[in-house]
């Protein structure tokens, strides 16, 4: 690591304003992957403004019904509020089903959303990587690429997006607002990060000073029956090989309306709405998800290592989409 | 770049300057010679370094000393009550939860931490029916144990240990 200056922020206009102001500042949240990223040398911050004692730790509900997180609500805290269990059950089943219970005590919400892949190479400050150090070339294209995209990929970059969270998130049409030094803003989760293209050094459409301060989750009959699945090398503690978040609206037999999002395929949680389209206002059968999960997938571009991956998200998605239209006690429940 | 900080650790106040990279792992252990707390990965991989902050079980490795500032930290040495050990540690020894005893004293604080959530009806992803209160069986243990690795093996001891021990540690009968 290499030395640096600690201060903790006071507001989150000063925090934004005190990283705004120095190029080689960066937010302290609960600091479980920028901590790491520091010791393996691919984070060189020169100040860490600390943002955790900001009043950004709450989950209240809006006069609207809408759900607002506060950036530094824990992990751990936000899986297990009441309020996200009983109305946003593929949310708290993501947040459960990343990390170990020791990290989700200490990360944040607005850290989940900025923590930055695990490509083996952007962690490997011996190796070449475009998204670590621009125009320095792409080690994983001829490399290791278990854990890479499929779907949204560049020349430059094949890195996927890591959190659980997010992809759930994108699935339950989740807005984050933004502090700013020049002022407040709200970006769509869905648009908060981006796609590789020629800059795979920008993870989001974020600028440097800005601060995550809340995400709000809309109000959404569809949500309660929302559900994550996650497919991983080990059964805990390991991330998405693939991963599917699915919000389902039947009428009858009948799918009046759906928010898919996967996990594990791309630079960002990937909206399927492809499949979606396939989907809405169509019948809940097998014949019918399959074929949309298949639709999804038609853009898949393999590398080695990953075309496995195609199939698995086929059938995670497929499956996932029959299991929460499947009446049973989850959905007898819910009426 | 240093910082003044003060930590409470099993109950005894320090005060101490730390160069600002200093995690909060090698303040108490090359700092304040709390070497219940075991670096293994040093990346937050492998849960040796577990010790309850403020009360919730967190990685001193990937936590900076100087964020810590003013925190009160149980390691593994202070969860026993003088002489006599913890529910969780004589547990530990009934059961054989451990061999070489590395990641020992992090199994226990995380333990330790995981009862305490369970006893507040936290979930996990091992938890069928998010809207009811969690049964702590194997299966759940297990789950809720998985950021800590053991390279001994001793799992099955250490699921023992915590299910036997679980009774004796405060936690609600309605929660096991």
């Amino acid at each position: 690591m290499i030395p640096f200056d600690y201060q903790r922020a006071q507001t989150p206009a000063a925090a934004a304003a005190a990283v705004a102001a120095h190029p080689r500042a960066a937010f302290l949240g609960g600091g479980t992957n920028l901590v790491d990223r520091m010791k393996l040398g691919v984070a060189t911050p020169e100040l860490l403004v600390d943002i955790t004692h900001l009043d950004l730790d709450r989950i209240e509900e809006l006069p609207d019904g809408t759900v607002r997180i506060g950036a530094n609500v824990r992990n751990s805290d936000l899986a297990a509020h009441p309020l996200i269990r009983h109305r946003y059950p593929a949310l708290s089943q993501a947040l459960l089903s990343g990390a170990s219970g020791q990290l989700r005590n200490t990360a944040t919400t607005g850290g989940n959303l900025l923590q930055r892949t695990r490509c083996v190479y952007f962690q490997d400050t011996t190796t070449p990587c475009n998204k670590r150090e621009p125009g320095s070339g792409c080690s994983a294209l001829e490399g290791y690429t278990r854990y890479h995209a499929l779907l949204g990929a560049s020349e430059h970059c094949v890195a996927t997006h890591p959190s659980d969270m997010a992809v759930a998130m994108s699935a339950l049409d989740a807005v984050v607002t933004v502090q700013s030094p020049h002022g407040r803003r709200r970006i769509p989760l869905a648009e908060l990060h981006r796609l590789p293209g020629d800059h795979p050094e920008h993870d989001t459409v974020l600028d440097h000073g800005d601060l995550i301060t809340a995400v709000e989750l809309p109000p959404s009959a569809m949500a309660a029956r929302s559900r994550y699945r996650k497919v991983r090398d080990r059964a805990s503690y390991a991330f998405a090989l693939v991963s599917a978040a699915v919000a389902l609206d039947l009428d009858g037999d009948h799918i009046s309306d759906l928010r898919i999002a996967l996990g594990g395929l791309a630079h960002k949680p990937w909206r399927a709405l492809r499949a979606e389209e396939e989907l809405r206002g169509g019948p809940a059968t097998q014949e019918h998800f399959r074929a949309a999960a298949q639709a999804e997938l038609a853009a898949a571009r393999p590398l080695k290592g990953n075309a496995f991956k195609t199939d698995l998200a086929r059938t995670t998605l497929a499956s996932t989409l029959s299991d929460l239209a499947a009446p049973g006690p989850r959905h007898e429940e819910q009426r | 770049m240093h910082a003044d900080i003060t930590l409470a650790v099993d109950g005894e106040e320090h005060a101490l300057r730390v160069d600002t990279r200093t995690t909060l792992l090698d303040a108490l252990r090359e700092h304040l010679g709390a070497t219940a707390p075991k670096k293994g990965c040093d990346h937050g991989q492998c849960g040796a370094c577990t010790v309850l902050l403020d009360g919730r079980r967190a990685l001193a490795c990937l936590i900076l000393a100087v964020a810590g500032d003013s925190c009160q930290v149980t390691t593994a040495a202070g969860l026993a009550d003088g002489d006599t050990l913890h529910p969780l540690q004589q547990a530990f020894i009934d059961h054989d939860g451990f061999q070489c005893g590395y990641c020992t004293p992090g199994q226990l604080c995380s333990a330790a931490g995981m009862l305490q959530e369970a006893a507040q009806g936290w979930p996990s992803a091992a938890t069928t029916d998010l809207t009811a209160p969690p049964v702590l069986d194997d299966t759940e243990i297990r789950e809720r144990m998985s950021g800590n690795l053991c390279r001994c093996g001793a799992y099955p001891g250490i699921v023992a240990a915590i299910s036997t021990a679980a009774p004796h540690t405060g936690v609600p009968e309605g929660s096991r």
